[in-house]
């Protein structure tokens, strides 16, 4: 074996297995801060021994044990750190080592066991992403504990400086250790999985949007990392219908993703994208899994979202695209959600259907965007479509100085330009 | 483990007066959550205080005598006027019992207690 396949199998056992090591090992130990240290305690023995001794044949399982050795070692040493207060003397009376060898016996088995450890795994995937913790955190806290990517990854993906990011994840762990996060299924389980889509949906649009300024070599993907997750959630809950709305909301999303930007990085619109190079394996599977929820009837956003994405994808040129069936399903989505940027979508999609001057009298009414330079593209490119060059311009300008993205800002100094 | 739930809520909202049926419904649903605090082994304690218009605030710094002004800590819309100490499992137990307080519209921090002296 090679180091670049030894490495191979360390990010494997990192981003596969750790996740369910943790989960089980938190659920015994009764801590997750502890669990996660002699995870990552073990996975740095792995660094070290692997090259030596080769890949072990169950990587899983020797995980767990180390992990488990690991976690006896820490506890141990806590109690001896204590040792001569009143404090460490009620502790050594309650460590007993010979209980935390107990929990020894059953959890080798961890690597075969999968339907014992689906259960601690959901708790830990539900606890990362706690109502008591902010957004950032339970982004951070699922892709560490959950995804098993590195502190480091996670910080390059995002942008952030590496200390900023160590350091929200050790809050968050202090947090759920100092006021007592359980590891349990929640009562209202619906809502909480509203949570965790919401942050995978994050995590997804953040490796989507970041596409093009991204070293390839250096940062995680993180539309693949959202997929996978999203897929294990599936797994765990097989019963949400949401989950898989937002699989094919994904999978529908990625498909285009090659014909997103061009060659220099710039934006390449929905309607110029060269669908001959949309992936049309994603689209099929996307298409099942869509099928397959809608099967449940279960609605929900996610899964409109899915619809609409699907119309596009199946479409085969631009022209062929079923705007009327769009627009109505976004008049169904800004039911179900009053998002001001679905009513955005929703005008974009009448104008389609029904010319620019429908589409134009719906934006005028909408409020709450003004910062928002999607709303003014928008007006811009119906004023163009339109025939009104003049106020078509001026709203690429004020859009032009709302965008933060460079390739977002690119296309639109090109539409002011054109219009000039 | 412990948590103290303190009560934020807009003083200036009109309470039904005492003797009326609306006060007799409100004092009841207010007994019946302590009840349910009692019966489910999570009081430890708890207080309604008086309106912030009664409080004094004791202003220390190291090496300086002590300032006292008139009212309460924080000026804010909504105003700290009451609080529970209970025992509870986890953290989802004790938001699901601050989530049970009869309160109409109040802002309830749910804090973890550290250390009390007079703990069993």
């Amino acid at each position: 074996m090679t180091d670049a396949d030894i490495a191979r199998a360390l990010t494997l056992v990192a981003r596969e297995e750790s996740g369910r090591v943790l989960a089980l090992l938190a659920r015994r130990l009764g801590d997750v801060d502890l669990a996660d240290e002699a995870v990552q305690d073990a996975l740095a023995e792995a660094s070290r021994t692997w090259p030596r001794d080769g890949v072990p044949a169950n990587p899983a399982g020797w995980l767990m044990q180390v992990a488990k050795r690991r976690a006896i070692d820490r506890r141990r040493r806590a109690a001896t750190a204590r040792r001569g207060t009143e404090a460490a003397a009620r502790a050594l009376a309650t460590d007993d080592p010979g209980r935390a060898d107990e929990v020894s016996a059953r959890d080798d088995r961890v690597a075969d066991d999968t339907h014992d450890v689906g259960d601690e795994h959901l708790r830990l995937v539900l606890l990362c992403c706690h109502p008591a913790l902010d957004t950032e955190m339970q982004v951070a806290l699922t892709l560490r504990l959950v995804g098993g990517l590195t502190t480091a990854e996670i910080a390059a993906a995002f942008l952030v400086p590496e200390p900023t990011l160590a350091q929200r994840i050790v809050r968050a762990k202090r947090k759920i250790r100092d006021a007592g996060f359980p590891l349990a299924i929640p009562r209202d389980l619906g809502t909480r999985i509203d949570a965790v889509l919401a942050v995978l949906y994050l995590v997804f649009n953040e490796g989507y949007l970041a596409l093009g300024d991204r070293d390839e070599l250096v940062r995680v993907d993180l539309v693949d990392e959202a997929v996978r997750l999203t897929r294990l959630l599936f797994d765990l809950v097989p019963d949400h219908a949401e989950v898989d709305g937002l699989l094919a909301l994904q999978l529908f999303h990625r498909s285009r993703l090659a014909t997103r930007t061009d060659t220099h990085g710039d934006l390449v619109l929905l309607d110029r994208q060269d669908r001959t190079r949309w992936d049309l394996v994603a689209i099929r599977e996307a298409n099942q899994v869509l099928a397959r929820t809608m099967r449940r009837v279960q609605p929900g956003p996610y899964q409109v979202q899915a619809i609409i994405a699907g119309y596009h994808a199946n479409a085969r040129t631009s022209a062929d695209t079923d705007w009327p069936a769009i627009s109505s399903l976004y008049r169904q989505l800004v039911a179900m959600t009053g998002s001001p940027v679905v009513q955005l979508n929703h005008a974009i999609a009448v104008a389609m259907a029904d010319g620019p001057e429908r589409g134009l009298a719906m934006l005028d009414v909408l409020t709450g965007l003004d910062r928002h330079h999607l709303y003014h593209a928008a007006r811009a490119e119906l004023f163009d479509r339109a025939g009104r060059p003049d106020d078509a311009r001026q709203a690429f300008v004020v859009a032009r100085s709302l965008a933060e993205h460079p390739a977002e800002q690119r296309h639109l100094d090109r539409r002011v330009e054109q219009l000039s | 483990m412990e948590y103290m739930i303190l009560i934020h809520s807009d003083e200036t909202f009109e309470a039904p007066a005492p003797g009326t049926p609306e006060f007799e419904a409100m004092m009841g649903e207010w007994f019946a959550y302590n009840q349910r605090l009692i019966d489910g082994g999570h009081w430890i304690a708890g207080a309604n205080l008086m309106p912030t218009a009664t409080a004094t605030t004791v202003h220390r710094t190291m090496g300086n005598a002590p300032t006292i002004t008139d009212g309460p800590y924080a000026e804010s819309k909504e105003q700290f006027g009451g609080f529970y100490l209970i025992s509870a499992s986890d953290l989802d137990e004790a938001i699901e019992l601050a989530s049970s307080i009869p309160v109409p519209q109040a802002s309830l921090e749910v804090r973890p207690v550290a250390f009390r002296p007079d703990a069993v």
